[in-house]
This record gives C-alpha cells, structure tokens and sequence, in this order.
C-alpha cells in the first residue's frame, strides 16, 4: 500500500489490484460505519487506488489504515444482482474478431465471465463492471459514436459498462438492458455500486 | 410551475448566458459517479445568503459573464454578490453587497461583468426548487437538478427564514483584470508523471484561461508541460485537482468535475484560491506557486 498525498485534504490510497482496491474499500466503509474518520466526505474507490476526500490529517489516517489487516473478501459476501441483457449490439462482431470467436458465441462467453462492479464513474450510476481481465480485454472504438443509447451494454478495456443515459461513448456495445441503471428518485439511486456481484442474464430470444 | 397570484416567486426577464440555481451541492455520492456540483465561487454563494437573511447554504441563481434581469413577483429582499457588475433597480443603480429591498413588480437587474465572471443572487427565503439528492444545484456534467434558467421562467422562493439579513459587507476584491496571480497549489499525486523539468514547469507559466472553461473545470493553455508516456488506470478526482493532458494543456477541475479521469493529477489547488479560479475570465492569465507540500506519505 502507498499513500499519496491529494492536495491539503485529500489521501490517495494505492495497491496493486482490483482485489485490494475492493477489500480496502470495504474495510473503510465498515470502519466509518463506527465512526471512524467522521470528516471523510467521500471515499471513491477506482481501478487501483481509493481517494479519501476530506482529511484533515494525512499521515495520521496514513498511519491508521497501514495498521489494518486487510483481509481479501470472502466469496459470497458481496450482493449479486441480475442484468436481463438483449445480446444485440452492433458491436459483436467486432468484440468476437479481437477474441477470435464467433459472433453467436459471443453471448456466452460474456454471460459466464465473473462480474464485479470494480467502480462507478464517467455518469451518475455508470458501472465499471470488472471481468474481462484474464484475455477477454477489448480495445475501445477507434471513432467514439456521438450519441449511445441508455442501457447499451458495452465493453472497453478490462470493464462491461452499462449506460445510464444516452451520452457519447467509446466502448464497443454488445448488448441492451431495460434495467434502470440510475434515478434519482429511487433509493438507492444506483442499481449497481461498488463491489456488487453481477449475473448478465441472455435474454435475447425472449 | 406556475404560482398563484401573491405567491413567492421571480419571473426571469432575461436569462443571460448561463444561469443556473446552484447551492452547497451533493457531497457524499462521488463513489456512484455523481459530481459535487454546487456554486463554484462559495463565499460569494454564502455573503448573498447572509444578506437576504437566509441560511448560507440556501439556493441562489449564479450567472455567467452576462449576468441576469428578474421581475419580483412579490416584496422580497435580494442580495448580488459575486463578479463586479453594475446592479440596477427598476433601472436606477443599486448597491452589490447590501441587503435590496424589492417591491412586487419591481425588476432586479445585474448587467454584464466588467470584472470576474459570476454572480451571485440571493431572495429572502431561497430558490425553491426539488432537490436532487439534497441539492438544488445544477449539474452541468451529469445533469443532475434543475434546468439551466430560461426567459420567462417563474421560480418560486421558500418561506423567508426571519433571519436578519446583514445590512451591507466588504467583499472580497477581485485582482485588477481578473488575473488572479500566485495561486496556490500543492504537489501530487502524480507529479512524478513529469518529465523534466517536473512541477517547476507549472510555476513558469503564465497559464491562459481557454475559451471553453466551464462549471467543469478551466482549460489552461501555456507552455506545454511534459509528461511520461503511458497509461493511467483512472482514479478518484478532488475539487482543484489540476491534469496534464496528452496535448502539453492543463485542465483545472471545478465543482462539475467528473469523479474519476485517467490523466495524470500534478498538483492540487489550495481550495482557499477556488473562488479565484471560479472568477478567472477567458483569456486572463494566471500564475501558480507551489506550497512546500507532503509528498509521498510513507
């Protein structure tokens, strides 16, 4: 674990996985949980650092967290939550070619990946869902589209994204969803936080 | 949103550029991908409040460059802080920084900044408006809250808390031609992403505010910085956080920031020097200095 310092009120917390990153950040949010750190304001986990905004004293909290045991999660101790997914993007052509498979097999192949939601970012309640590392990784767009409907599933990097609204996008698309990836209005408003377990369900015949 | 007759409201006469409704914005949801939003020039958010007689936090409307004209639809007190421009009732001059007591019908004007870039209109009782995860602010990434004001938009104001509004203050100057000078900043995370001659490069300057600044972040053109190649795996972005991009250009992320971004974070903005950035014109140049900062913590 390295600590970076994040301008005067801000700790940047860097390991070496995604693994760590999701086990860090759990054991911080059971500690504030307590009350640990009460002028933490945000705490935002990402591919290999988690940001902790709102700290007064840097090497204090530094010293605190390299204190702890972070013990990796056990299986099973995260939440698994469904994506019905129409396996019909115009992009699973490409997506089969960088894996050298068929288009058709394309599907199962994303559908039996171990999905996790490594971060969200880039939108209100976009998921940088992990999965791909481990040979799946897909090379993003050479041209961005200028306009990717809400609910396109799409793959870019090591990540399955899902789109909460229309917005211009990189990430080559596979699928679509009719799940409501974020309202405002719903609590939580996010249907997929950090660390959740997640199933994509082919539902394209349907 | 159409209010009775003698309800408590303004009707917008003429929006401006940009104008939105923005308060203390939604801290807490960064790790969902929700920007903290919010007035980017705070203390001005803040005196506006406390001359209207409201909480600090309370919604105002903040205006871009060209400023804003407002119809009272009801008696109400109104405060302009902010960018200097001229403020005029019913077409005569009225003071920035006071408490203004406004009549029903009565139009509420702040012409284009001659100095800085927003102002600040606070109304007895605040902006009313459903918030969005707490906050009433506009969110010019994610779009969260409100629309941006339009022209002929009637917004409704709360019960007037009964506060005493304060009856004048000094506000805080703002640098001759909006250039703020010797802004503070603070090494890291990723200063070792520099290629030589590392941050001295970002205390050279004199950096350029772009055109295409925003609620978002500034866009600073000067002497190209240097950085390493490669790639960085995307990680958690502070208010004031200052990236080097690919084209040698900074950008210096303000309140709408996105939460995470790939580009390497340099340095770091003292957030004391914020309301500055919020107030920095296109085209005014600014200079950086470096606070004797921690590097790495280990």
């Amino acid at each position: 674990m390295r600590f970076r310092s994040a301008g005067p009120s801000a700790l940047l917390v860097e390991v070496d996985s995604l693994a760590q990153v999701r086990a860090l950040h759990a054991r911080i949010e059971q500690e504030r949980a307590r009350g640990w750190a009460p002028s933490l304001v945000d705490v935002i986990p990402a591919a290999r650092t988690v940001l902790l905004d709102g700290v007064p004293d840097q090497p204090a909290l530094a010293a605190q967290i390299r204190s702890w045991s972070v013990a990796p999660l056990p299986p099973g101790a995260a939440r698994l939550v469904e994506v019905a997914c129409h396996y019909d993007g115009p992009d699973l052509a490409d997506v089969a070619r960088q894996w050298g498979v068929a288009p058709g097999q394309v599907p199962a192949i994303h559908a039996a990946l171990p999905h996790e939601v490594a971060f969200c970012g880039f939108a209100p309640g976009f998921p940088y869902i992990a999965g791909l590392d481990g040979g799946r990784e897909v090379a993003r767009r050479d041209r961005p589209r200028a306009a990717v409907p809400a609910g396109s599933v799409a793959l870019g990097d090591e990540y399955t994204g899902i789109y909460p609204r229309a917005s211009p996008g990189g990430w080559q698309i596979i699928g679509r969803t009719d799940a409501v990836m974020w309202d405002s209005a719903r609590h939580p408003a996010a249907l997929l936080e950090p660390g959740d377990l997640v199933r994509f369900v082919d539902v394209t015949a349907r | 949103m159409m209010p009775a007759m003698g309800e408590r409201a303004i009707r917008v006469r003429r929006a401006g550029a940009l104008t939105t409704i923005q308060d203390c914005g939604r801290p807490g949801y960064a790790h969902l991908g929700v920007p903290r939003s919010g007035a980017l020039d705070a203390p001005a958010h803040h005196q506006a409040n406390r001359l209207a007689g409201n909480p600090p936090a309370a919604p105002v409307l903040e205006t871009t460059l060209t400023g804003v004209a407002v119809v009272a639809e009801c008696d109400l007190t109104a405060a302009v802080t902010g960018a200097q421009a001229a403020v005029r009732v019913d077409g005569d001059a009225a003071p920035r920084g006071a408490a203004l007591t406004l009549r029903a019908g009565q139009l509420l004007e702040v012409r284009p900044a001659k100095s800085g870039v927003r102002s600040y209109l606070a109304f007895s009782g605040g902006v009313d408006v459903p918030p969005v995860l707490g906050s009433a602010s506009a969110d010019l990434l994610s779009g969260l809250g409100p629309a941006n004001v339009a022209d002929g938009d009637v917004l409704p104001l709360g019960p007037p808390g009964g506060l005493d509004g304060h009856r004048g203050c000094a506000l805080g100057e703002l640098p001759a031609g909006g250039a703020p000078a010797g802004l503070v900043v603070y090494p890291g995370p990723r200063h070792d992403w520099l290629a030589s001659p590392g941050l001295a490069a970002l205390e050279d300057g004199p950096w350029t505010v772009s055109p295409d600044s925003n609620r978002v972040g500034l866009r600073l053109t000067g002497p190209p910085v240097r950085r390493r190649r490669g790639e960085l795996a995307s990680e958690g972005l502070v208010c004031g956080a200052i990236q080097a991009l690919p084209d040698g250009g900074l950008v210096l992320f303000l309140a709408d920031h996105p939460t995470t971004g790939g580009y390497p974070v340099i340095a770091v903005l003292d957030p004391a020097c914020l309301p500055a950035c919020a107030q920095a014109r296109p085209g005014s140049r600014m200079t950086f200095r470096l606070a004797p900062g921690p590097e790495n913590i280990d």
